[in-house]
């Protein structure tokens, strides 16, 4: 009757551990047991319960993409209990994992459209998901940008996909930091992604933009975007909010009769008008 | 079902319990325990208070308990083991003298723990729990459950509804199959009808405001000063959502000590200022008027829109025990009107 209990997370195992930033990492996970692994799948967009036994649990999303089969990452910055926990650990150390929870990024409606991704921050690994999971099947879009800005050069995350990224000439791949920011070397933009954003001019016709970021960021972005003339339902974000049960249940994540774990993560520009100013 | 009609002699509902009890049931019923009325544990008919308007806290807990365990772990040099809760292990359950709002309650419950994911650890317990609730002969000032689709004498959610008459004996109507299975395993403890009129040993509690209009009211309410107004006075102490039987919050925890542990789950409340505090420290729920805002739309609008049932039940116990006198069915009333 075990499997009944939803609440019971799979046992993973580190893999593998990446520094991505500055209290930032990356994890690599395989699940323990086999018929886990196999019975397992979920899409882009989706998120999960990541615990350390002894310390509780912690939400972040899948950074993998879902063409990457037999694995998934997670990218977290140790900031609360459970990520400073996580921070302690190595490769082969086990933890728990529940999900995929929520919603997910329609990525076959977009087909034959181009993409601009705009992300800020420790907001790429949501984003990253997407990234690769249309770049892995690069021949279905026309178009692909990417606009990533951070705080400062160091706070970068994923530096060598940036490089993949910037190589590609299917891609193009905007960097920006806040000023103040750069290095001597640093040949990116400097300024904030809104700014940039509207530097670089982005086309509107039959493109799907996608924002990730913190909530000042997305509140800047947005008014580019729409200058640029994208429509409401072209435009696409995440929204967190504290969780805990990751399906419906705990009460808290909701936003008026929205649950962000159930309805969420992904919203439209469209849907997020909608919602009450409580987030 | 076709609701049956029985007579349950009161020496019978004494005999009922030492039989139910000795047949392995836990039997909850409401005691009194210094100045409150509480559910717990009885060893006979005689442990139980019937002098209550309803329980301080409400039975609940019973198939959502304030703290349960989701899975054991232990943590040694091969690696770590969990074992989750064994649902099969739930003992089964009585609640003798729940009120027909306590019964009403698990149906909000039941609809939150099942709406999407099914939680099979309220599903298993409250599976194993059969509800014998007595009808309402006495009310007072903070009772609405009419306002809210209930009455006090509502079958709604109970398994068996016994009803006091003349004389100390109860009329039992057998609401549902669980209630009919134990009827019929006990059978010679149950009389044949004793046709009285029920309507006359109950309480009499007037609808104060009409529950529809208001529903439909609410769902426009979310930007009104009038949270804010209310709220003035609330301390975000959370007693409100504990005493509640409708309120499903809670919280996922780990406790451990060095090598093993175990994760629960338990109670919570959105009254609470910490409740969806980001790890950032920033709070889409700052401030109190927030948090009143959330309690009561979730309870009369979003819960009726998403779930289809009302999050209210009207058994007052918030109003009750709110230690600055927050009372909900006069800020309903008050919401209705502005
Ligand atoms: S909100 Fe108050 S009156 Fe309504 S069911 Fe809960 S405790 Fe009873
Ligand atoms: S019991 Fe009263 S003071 Fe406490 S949180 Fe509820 S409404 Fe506020
Ligand atoms: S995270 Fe529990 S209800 Fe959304």
């Amino acid at each position: 009757m075990e499997q009944d209990n939803i609440y019971l997370p799979y046992l993973m195992q580190i893999e593998k551990v990446t520094d991505e930033a500055p209290f930032v990492k990356t994890f690599r996970l395989k699940f323990s047991n086999e018929a886990d692994a196999a019975a397992f799948n979920f899409k882009a967009g989706q998120f999960g319960e990541y615990s350390v036994f002894g310390e509780g649990e912690s939400t972040f999303c899948i950074a993998s993409s879902p063409t990457r089969e037999g694995y998934i990452e997670c990218t977290f910055r140790q900031a609360g209990r459970v990520t400073t926990a996580l921070a302690t650990l190595d490769a082969g150390d086990t933890i728990g994992f529940r999900g995929p929870y929520g919603n997910t990024f329609p990525i076959e409606a977009w087909y034959g459209k181009s993409l601009l991704f705009i992300a800020g921050g420790i907001a790429l690994p949501p984003m990253r998901c997407v990234i690769w999971n249309c770049l892995d099947l690069r021949e279905k879009f026309k178009d692909v940008t990417i606009l990533y800005g951070a705080r400062t050069v160091d706070d970068l995350v994923y530096k060598h996909e940036l490089e993949e990224w910037k190589s590609r000439p299917d891609v193009n791949l905007v960097l920006t930091v806040d000023p103040g920011g750069e290095t001597p070397d640093w040949k990116g933009e400097v300024g904030f992604v809104p700014t940039v954003l509207d530097k670089i001019a982005p086309k509107s016709q039959d493109t799907i933009a996608i924002v990730c970021g913190p909530p000042i960021m997305i509140k800047f972005t947005f008014p580019v975007l729409e200058k640029y003339g994208f429509p409401d339902d072209m435009v696409y974000t995440t929204l967190e909010n504290r969780m805990k049960c990751g399906f419906g249940k705990c009460g808290r994540c909701n936003i008026g009769k929205v649950y962000v774990c159930k309805d969420g993560p992904v919203f439209t520009l469209q849907q997020m008008k909608q919602l009450p100013q409580e987030f | 079902m076709e609701i049956e009609r029985k007579l349950l002699k009161r020496s019978s509902l004494e005999r009922l319990v030492d039989m139910m009890r000795s047949d392995g049931n836990m039997i909850y019923a409401p005691q009194k325990k210094e100045t409150q009325v509480v559910f717990d544990t009885i060893e006979t008919f005689a442990d139980m208070t019937e002098d209550y308007i309803v329980s301080n806290q409400s039975p609940k807990f019973v198939a959502f308990p304030k703290i349960e365990k989701i899975l054991d772990f232990s943590i040694s040099q091969e690696g770590i083991r969990q074992e989750g809760t064994q649902l099969a292990a739930f003992p089964p359950v009585v609640v003798l003298g729940c009120r027909p709002c306590d019964a009403d309650g698990f149906d909000s419950l039941t609809a939150i723990f099942n709406w999407d994911y099914k939680d099979e650890l309220y599903n298993e317990r409250l599976k194993r729990t059969t509800l014998i609730s007595i009808s309402c002969a006495q009310k007072d000032d903070y009772c609405f459950c009419t306002s809210v689709k209930g009455h006090p004498g509502s079958t709604r959610g109970s398994d068996i509804l016994l009803t006091r008459f003349d004389g100390g004996d109860y009329l039992a109507e057998i609401v549902t199959e669980k209630g009919k299975a134990l009827t019929e395993k006990y059978a010679a403890l149950f009389e044949a009808d004793p046709g009285i009129e029920k309507d006359k040993f109950l309480a009499e509690v007037k609808p104060r405001f009409e529950v529809e209009g208001l529903v439909q009211k609410c769902m426009g309410m979310f930007e009104h000063p009038v949270w804010i107004e209310q709220s003035l006075r609330c301390i975000g102490c959370g007693a409100c959502a504990y005493v509640c039987p409708t309120c499903a919050c809670f919280d996922i925890q780990d406790e451990a000590a060095v090598s093993k542990g175990e994760r629960i789950r338990c109670w919570d409340s959105c009254g609470f200022g910490l409740f969806t505090i980001h790890t950032s420290g920033h709070n889409p729920r700052e401030v109190q008027s927030q948090r009143w805002r959330q309690r009561v739309l979730h309870k009369f609008s979003y819960m009726p829109e998403r779930l289809g049932v009302i999050g209210c039940v009207g058994c007052g116990r918030c109003s009750r025990a709110c230690p600055v006198d927050m009372n909900l069915s006069e800020h309903l009333i008050n919401i209705a009107e502005v």
